[in-house]
């Protein structure tokens, strides 16, 4: 009985201090469930802050994070999906707002470069190996070398 | 052929320099906006100077529109202020206030203080307008024609020598537009 109270006293503990430690600028958001609080920070980390433009929504303390972060709230809580809430980020803030921008014909590059860049290097160190050097050791001596040779060994 | 395979890593380093050499020089602050051709969007906010008028898009006059974004926290927008009051003189455009993220007081306080220029201004304590807009500081600029299309968005302190180079041509362009649609309209 008493074991059962430490461990959950132990467990509140844990929690509120990686909360703590998580929640960069503090937000006091109630949540549902806690599913739709793993999506709110899930999706806080994904979208960059237009304004400090390193820096996440979750990491950023300025005051449009904070707009943008009780707009994503606002949409969970009604109910959108992560998509949903993604589109409504896009078309105002623009692609720039994913910091994994999405697979389309101007990020081919971007996705599938180093992939590419990889397969090349792949074909350049598979040709370089297979060029078999020519090993001068086996071949036949030619007619000036050889009468040089016989030189040699007569004056020898 | 064998010597010129030897320079493809140079000349692939090049032109990886020369891309990411051109990438530095850009301003990262300078993003297009994403709603450049859409209308503008829906809103119902109380007036900056009377918080029981509530303003919507119907509120605005026919004609071009400038919507400048301010707020009193921001040193730009007091800089600009000055050349939005003159700008304000003129009867091409109607220029709308949109008041981001600030307490009335301050801003009834700065609008009486250093002139108005807004035909008015309304006040989104919470963001709601101004994240529609895709703002992301203030000041920003956006000028929205006869049809409340949105056809340019400024971030940044207007001045006279940007107003020339960035915004003159453009308004003299959705003058023009204006006019052709309403010579059509007159002959058929």
């Amino acid at each position: 009985m008493f074991n059962k109270y430490l461990v959950t006293a132990l467990v509140a503990m844990v929690t509120l201090f990686s909360s703590l430690v998580l929640a960069t600028p503090v937000d006091t958001y109630v949540f549902k469930d806690k599913v739709t609080e793993i999506r709110f920070n899930a999706l806080n980390k994904e979208l960059r802050c237009p304004k400090c433009q390193n820096q996440n929504l979750a990491d950023s303390n300025s005051p449009i994070a904070a707009d943008l972060r009780r707009e994503v709230y606002d949409m969970l809580q009604q109910g959108k999906a992560d998509m949903e809430i993604v589109d409504f980020m896009v078309s105002r803030y623009g692609e720039f707002v994913l910091y994994r921008p999405r697979v389309s014909s101007l990020t081919y590059l971007l996705w599938y470069g180093p992939a590419g860049l990889l397969f090349i290097g792949v074909i350049v160190v598979v040709i370089v190996l297979r060029r078999k050097p020519v090993k001068n050791a086996q071949k036949p001596l030619n007619h000036a070398q050889k009468e040089k040779l016989a030189q040699i060994l007569k004056n020898k | 052929m064998g010597k010129l395979i030897r320079f493809i890593p140079l000349i692939l380093f090049i032109a990886l320099g020369a891309i990411l050499f051109r990438g530095l020089s850009l301003n990262p602050t300078e993003l297009p906006s994403a709603l450049i051709g859409k209308k503008f969007p829906e809103f119902s906010l109380t007036s900056v100077l009377n918080a029981s008028q509530t303003m919507t898009t119907a509120d605005f006059k026919p004609g071009i529109k400038l919507v400048n974004v301010w707020g009193t926290w921001c040193p730009s927008c007091r800089y600009e202020h000055n050349y939005l009051n003159t700008l304000s003189k003129t009867n091409r455009f109607t220029i709308y206030g949109l008041n981001y993220d600030d307490e009335r007081k301050h801003a009834a306080k700065w609008l009486t203080e250093l002139g108005n220029p807004y035909e008015f201004s309304a006040f989104d304590e919470e963001g709601k307008l101004s994240v529609n807009l895709g703002v992301y500081a203030a000041p920003e600029t956006f000028v929205v024609d006869h049809n409340n299309i949105i056809r340019k968005r400024y971030a940044g302190p207007l001045n006279p020598q940007i107003w020339q180079n960035e915004f003159e041509p453009l308004i003299a362009q959705i003058e023009a537009e204006f006019l052709a649609s309403t010579n059509n309209k007159g002959t058929q």
